[in-house]
């Protein structure tokens, strides 16, 4: 069938290019509802990739966070109209030991190939996970939340079990969503919030505490910490959360840096401390984060906090506009998928 | 119940050296008409999708159905008629006779050669259904467009923001549809080929929704290699 694929050709030049697919047993055509753009969505639109990367992967669909409902699934397991949420990690392979999200060999939406921005997209069965009982507008945040779901695992089976103090480093949105649902999961932890901005740490109300980065009280000390700053920050927060961190605390490492960064592997040494590297989420991460939402309905009117702009998409136009908004943002745009 | 019908009826004249009807020729790995096709099979609220082609045809299409798509209750091949309206009415007749008519019940309609047609456009078309006795599917003008009645020199230079394209789907309520065609002479009959004309001309309301440029007739072998040309087979994995 033909298939309208959106893609960026060059960085802010959105078009449409049309994909004849093959509808197989293994497939499930599902109708995106909504989609919502990722900071790494952000940086290709943007051109902020290197120019060598950009020549390599463009055009592409860019999106991999997103929801649809079920059109047609040749075999029957899946019924019209189910709501289901789009897992982008695509693994060819499965190993024993290696989680999916982190196969070498495992392709990634609006990465490895095209993401989210079609007409339809034909899914792997196994791709897709129904919904029940939440928005879609707030549904289309459950791979930021698989993201910390796949953190947890691994933060759950590495770092030691005092667990009295979290800190999270990093105001933005894999920040929010990491330390809600810390907040909810570790209900007997103390949760504090690590920022540069006044105005975004505001949103973080149900924290125990939130600081200013430039004004930790010098006595504060956290058994584990979760970074979430990414990119030119991540160093700093990084070193920050070294100088702060308990002796044999870990910490999870949760942004993505295009540079290089500089740690103080002495103090990394000398305090014991576990470094645990995180990336995307597999099958498991998103289905545990449909059940954290059915087991914690209220955190269902905090995500929405971070929807900070909707952009209904009718044309090209529509989506250019929302990659415009997402710049200027403190939080997520999502598109409302009607095209 | 909604029903669709793939207006696949005319033999039309020659593409190119080939005397197959152009809906039957391949775009990408596919007949045009099946590509057509498979974006009507996405919208499970249509009941039925009835092919109107020439009888000549009929078997031909029934096989290329077998082939493409398999075993399917809700595609039926007739018969065609003498033009595009007698198809319709062929369709609108041949739901009548095997399920019966109620005031609700739509047709959306919509060429065999137009197989960029996308399920958004489809939905648009149901949905606008809802509130008018007929839909068209149009775009606006790109380009400016005159008038000349005698073939010679202009008549008319219409402005064009208020000029549109028609493509289809176009979508009717099938009772009005009937009624509308059977209140027409003869003569209106030859005119009015367009359907959509036949409501505006009984001063019906006709609702429109927004098309798509890419939703393109593919009438000639320029149309046909370029639906060719921007057509890209298989996903860009690498």
């Amino acid at each position: 069938m033909i298939n309208c694929h959106y893609r960026l050709h060059s960085p802010k030049r959105i078009g449409v290019d049309f994909v004849e697919e093959e509808l197989t047993d293994d497939k499930v055509i599902v109708k995106p509802l909504y989609l919502s753009i990722c900071a790494a969505d952000e940086r290709y639109y943007q051109g902020k990739r290197d120019p060598k990367v950009l020549a390599k992967k463009l055009p592409m669909s860019l999106i991999h966070e997103a929801v649809g409902e079920v059109l047609k699934d040749p075999k029957g397991e899946f019924k019209p109209g189910t709501k289901v949420v789009l897992i982008p990690n695509t693994p060819v392979e499965t190993d024993d030991i290696v989680k999916e999200n982190y196969l070498r060999s495992s392709k990634f939406r609006a990465s490895g190939f095209d993401g989210f921005m079609q007409s339809i997209v034909l899914m792997d069965r196994g791709r897709i996970i129904p919904y029940e009982n939440v928005e879609d507008r707030v549904a289309v945040l459950l791979e930021l939340m698989s993201v910390t779901m796949n953190a947890l695992e691994h933060f759950d089976k590495y770092s030691h079990l005092k667990k009295q103090t979290i800190g999270v480093w990093g105001c933005g949105n894999v920040g929010y969503v990491t330390s809600l649902i810390l907040k909810k999961l570790y209900p007997n932890a103390k949760i504090i919030v690590f920022g540069t901005n006044t105005n975004k740490l505001h949103y973080f109300q149900f924290a125990d505490a939130t600081y200013l980065v430039s004004d930790i009280p010098e006595d504060l000390t956290v058994d584990h910490a979760f970074e979430c700053v990414g990119g030119r920050g991540a160093e700093s927060a990084i070193n920050q959360m070294i100088d702060i961190i308990n002796p044999q605390g870990s910490i999870a490492l949760m942004g993505v840096s295009e540079e290089l960064v500089g740690i103080n592997t002495r103090m990394v040494l000398e305090k014991g401390i576990t470094l645990l590297g995180n990336s995307r989420s597999g099958y498991e991460d998103f289905d545990a984060a449909i059940k954290f939402l059915n087991n914690f309905p209220e955190t269902i009117d905090y995500l929405k906090r971070i929807i900070s702009e909707e952009v209904v998409v009718h044309s090209i136009g529509d989506m250019t506009k929302a990659f415009e908004l997402d710049s200027n943002v403190d939080f997520k745009t999502i598109m409302k998928w009607e095209i | 119940m909604i029903y669709a019908e793939i207006l696949a009826g005319g033999v039309g004249k020659r593409m190119g050296n080939t005397d197959m009807p152009k809906q039957f020729l391949m775009l990408g790995n596919k007949p045009i008409i099946i590509h057509t096709l498979e974006q009507f099979l996405l919208a499970n609220e249509i009941a039925k999708i009835i092919i109107g082609c020439p009888k000549d045809w009929m078997g031909y299409m029934n096989d290329l159905v077998a082939k493409y798509i398999g075993k399917d209750d809700h595609i039926v091949v007739i018969e065609g008629g003498a033009d595009r309206n007698g198809t319709i009415m062929n369709a609108c007749h041949y739901i009548e006779d095997n399920y019966g008519l109620t005031d609700k019940d739509i047709i959306i309609t919509h060429d065999a050669v137009r197989p960029f047609v996308d399920y958004r456009i489809i939905e648009d078309n149901i949905k606008a259904a809802k509130k008018f006795d007929a839909v068209d599917t149009i775009i606006p003008a790109a380009d400016t467009i005159v008038e000349s009645t005698d073939g010679k020199v202009l008549s008319s230079i219409p402005v064009r923001d208020y000029l549109y394209l028609g493509q289809t789907p176009q979508t009717f309520k099938i009772k009005e549809l009937v009624e509308t065609y059977d209140s027409l002479t003869d003569d209106e009959k030859k005119i009015l080929t367009d359907a959509c004309k036949m409501f505006v001309i009984k001063d019906k309301k006709v609702g429109f929704i927004r098309g798509e440029e890419y939703n393109m007739k593919v009438t000639t072998m320029h149309d046909l290699k370029l639906a060719n040309a921007i057509l890209e087979v298989g996903l860009n994995h690498d």
